[in-house]
């Protein structure tokens, strides 16, 4: 009897531990997204509620713990997302961000999907190089880099001088402090983002495919649209939301490459934050611009996985 | 050569020789780096054969369906396809088309799309297509497929799209890479006999690639074994299994006994020949090994009978039954003969109960008829 009772207790206890095991294997990364994402998002949120008071910190109503929340709640107000839509300066800023944005991730794509296909049909033994020749700019501070391509941009810079030296144009091209320069910088900046995960869409895509395609009468460019590129599409888009995302509250770029007159929204959340001292607006500017961007790709995420479910 | 074996049907082009071949190889070397992987090779294949390139894996019979594709040039000599030179003519505009190893299905499309594939290619009206598509899935029995992707079938399903997307467009030729490949054993038996049946219907030319020999046995008209890039002997089935020209092949297709031996006389096309255990085998038909010359006679495991008693005819040896396999539908006797060889001898099993039982260890005598083997070169 005690023999079968600690027999079936056996398995029985061993499941248990790995049904909490696998619990906490996956509280791991829920507890990081809790502290370091959503408590922060919540203080946000909460600071864009106040009202700008000339104190320290900079707002009021200053909650010290719960029972200072119960009686202090009534005072919160909507009125700085209120603001948000009366001044055009924030949704101005709001538009041209995702427009400079998405127009610097076509171009990023533009440049990174022939780098990653160059990168993915590369003998075998080359990848290795070429992947770390991807990756070598980050070993120097992004700042750095970004300051770098001030001197190769301005009316006296690097670009110009090749170009005059070279007698393709006159008088120096104008290109820093202007949108282009936004473009360069961001393309610039954020090309590994885009390459990476396009070669590992190409990278693992069967060869055969596209000469199966050639043997039934596709030539090579129709081939590329019919197959390649079809199937590399997972990575284009994870290529492109790592550029996007970032791209639209991009700060350090606009700043150092686009000149005061840029109007895009995080310089806008920086001034707000740091010049102005207005940290309930600039909170509430940082709310929107989360749910601006969270949001479409939740939905985007979703339609992706039934898709996904449906054809898979 | 004689009738050797039953021929599949009265169809032999290559016996003909006004028949014009519709694919030849005209000595076809292909390098890669340092590797020739085909060397000087020349080759004909007659239209609506069944034509297998048979080999080890290496030998190049991949690369030779490879240039005949398209995806490979030749390094040096020539492709002819029904009298066109195929040099320098892409892969999507030869008239040949191929069934890949892999099958290569198209993983975003459904079943229909990528059969149709091909079709909208030579831009055929929709309709046509619509109808073509159909006519092949009810061909390969996936109608009721159509709409699915290609992971969401079997893989006897995926072979059987593969198939129909690569006869879509009724190419002059069907190219074959290891079509059975992929899968179990008795499936592949099954689409066997698919195979042969779809390749009278349609009427296509078909060059299969494949390393089993059972699969080339049993589908080809025409054999070409490869070694090392080149053809060691071209013919059917039953040539190659009965008459092979050489010890490579009669050793790369099905068992085989080899006895080395001398020509010890020659009366004609018959000789006798010396073992080196001192016993004579007489042959009809020695081909061209001259008297006194090394010779090795080479002789099927069924051709050979195993007896307890002495029998009657010329050639016999004695020995002892060293081990015994019984398959069910036979048996395989291995033989030790007084100078060590052992012999293997396959039996029958037509009735259930033996008339000659024999056992592990027992005495016993392998005969067989003068014609039952061939005389190669040593």
């Amino acid at each position: 009897m005690a023999d079968n009772a600690s027999a079936s207790a056996g398995p029985a206890g061993n499941n248990l531990i790995s049904a909490i095991t696998s619990r906490l294997v996956i509280l791991v990364p829920y507890a990081w997204l809790l502290f370091f994402f959503l408590i922060p998002f919540f203080i946000v949120f909460k600071i864009s509620l106040s009202s700008t008071a000339i104190s320290m910190p900079p707002y009021t109503p200053v909650i010290n713990g719960f029972s200072d929340l119960a009686s202090k709640w009534h005072t919160f107000s909507f009125d700085n997302y209120v603001w948000l839509t009366q001044d055009p300066l924030y949704y101005r800023a709001y538009i041209r961000s995702v427009v400079i944005a998405a127009v610097a991730t076509f171009f990023t794509l533009l440049i990174g999907y022939p780098i990653a296909y160059g990168m993915a049909r590369a003998p075998a033994t080359l990848r290795p190089t070429l992947l770390m020749l991807v990756i070598l700019p980050f070993w120097t501070s992004f700042l750095i880099r970004v300051y770098a391509w001030i001197g190769i941009l301005k009316p006296e810079g690097l670009l110009n001088q090749l170009l005059m030296w070279l007698n393709l144009i006159d008088s120096p091209l104008i290109i820093l402090n202007t949108d282009w320069a936004i473009y360069i910088g961001i393309v610039y900046s954020y090309l590994p983002f885009m390459v990476l995960p396009l070669y590992s869409a190409l990278e693992k895509m069967d060869y055969t495919l596209i000469e199966a395609a050639n043997d039934l009468g596709c030539p090579p460019l129709g081939a590329f649209w019919k197959i390649t590129f079809p199937l590399s599409l997972p990575g284009v888009v994870a290529g492109c939301l790592l550029v996007f995302i970032p791209a639209v509250g991009e700060f350090v770029i606009p700043d150092l490459l686009g000149g005061s007159e840029t109007l895009m929204i995080g310089k806008t959340l920086w001034n707000e934050f740091n010049s102005n001292r207005d940290w309930p607006v600039s909170s509430a500017v940082a709310v929107i611009l989360l749910l601006l961007l969270v949001v479409p790709i939740m939905f985007f995420q979703q339609a992706q996985a039934k898709a996904q479910e449906q054809g898979r | 050569m004689k009738s050797l074996g039953s021929i599949r049907r009265s169809f032999a082009p290559w016996a003909d020789p006004s028949a014009k071949p519709y694919i030849v190889f005209e000595n076809i070397t292909k390098r890669f780096g340092d590797f020739t992987a085909v060397n000087n090779l020349s080759l004909s294949i007659f239209e609506r054969e069944f034509f297998a390139l048979l080999g080890a894996s290496g030998c190049g019979k991949s690369t030779l369906l490879r240039m005949l594709a398209g995806f490979e040039e030749p390094t040096s000599g020539r492709i002819l396809l029904d009298g066109q030179d195929l040099r320098g003519i892409p892969p999507y505009k030869r008239p040949v088309n191929m069934m890949f190893q892999s099958y290569a299905l198209f993983p975003h499309m459904t079943v229909e799309q990528n059969v149709a594939f091909g079709l909208k290619q030579d831009g055929m009206p929709k309709q046509e297509i619509d109808a073509r598509v159909a006519d092949m899935l009810k061909l390969v029995k996936l109608t009721q497929f159509a709409k699915r992707k290609p992971h969401q079938l079997s893989g006897g399903q995926r072979q059987r799209v593969a198939l129909a997307r690569s006869v879509a467009k009724r190419p002059k030729v069907l190219l074959l890479d290891e079509p059975l490949g992929a899968l179990d054993k008795k499936l592949r038996e099954e689409t066997q006999f698919e195979l042969m049946d779809l390749q009278q219907s349609l009427g296509l030319t078909f060059v299969v690639v494949t390393h089993d020999q059972e699969e080339a046995m049993t589908m080809a008209d025409r054999i070409a074994i490869l070694d090392k890039g080149e053809v060691m002997q071209v013919a059917t089935p039953a040539e190659i299994y009965e008459a092979p020209v050489s010890q490579f092949v009669a050793n790369f297709v099905g068992n085989v006994n080899m006895f080395e031996g001398k020509v010890k006389a020659r009366n004609g096309e018959a000789a006798t020949i010396v073992g080196g255990s001192g016993a004579e085998i007489n042959v009809v038909n020695a081909g061209e090994a001259a008297a006194g010359k090394d010779v090795v006679f080479a002789i099927r495991p069924e051709k050979i009978k195993v007896s307890s008693k002495k029998p009657a005819g010329t050639n016999a040896m004695q020995g002892e039954i060293w081990d015994i396999a019984y398959l069910g539908d036979m048996t395989i006797f291995h033989v030790k003969l007084s100078d060590g060889q052992i012999v293997k001898a396959a039996t029958m099993n037509s009735s259930r109960i033996a008339e000659d039982p024999l056992s592990w260890s027992d005495q016993a005598w392998i005969s067989f008829e003068p014609n039952a083997g061939v005389v190669l070169s040593r």
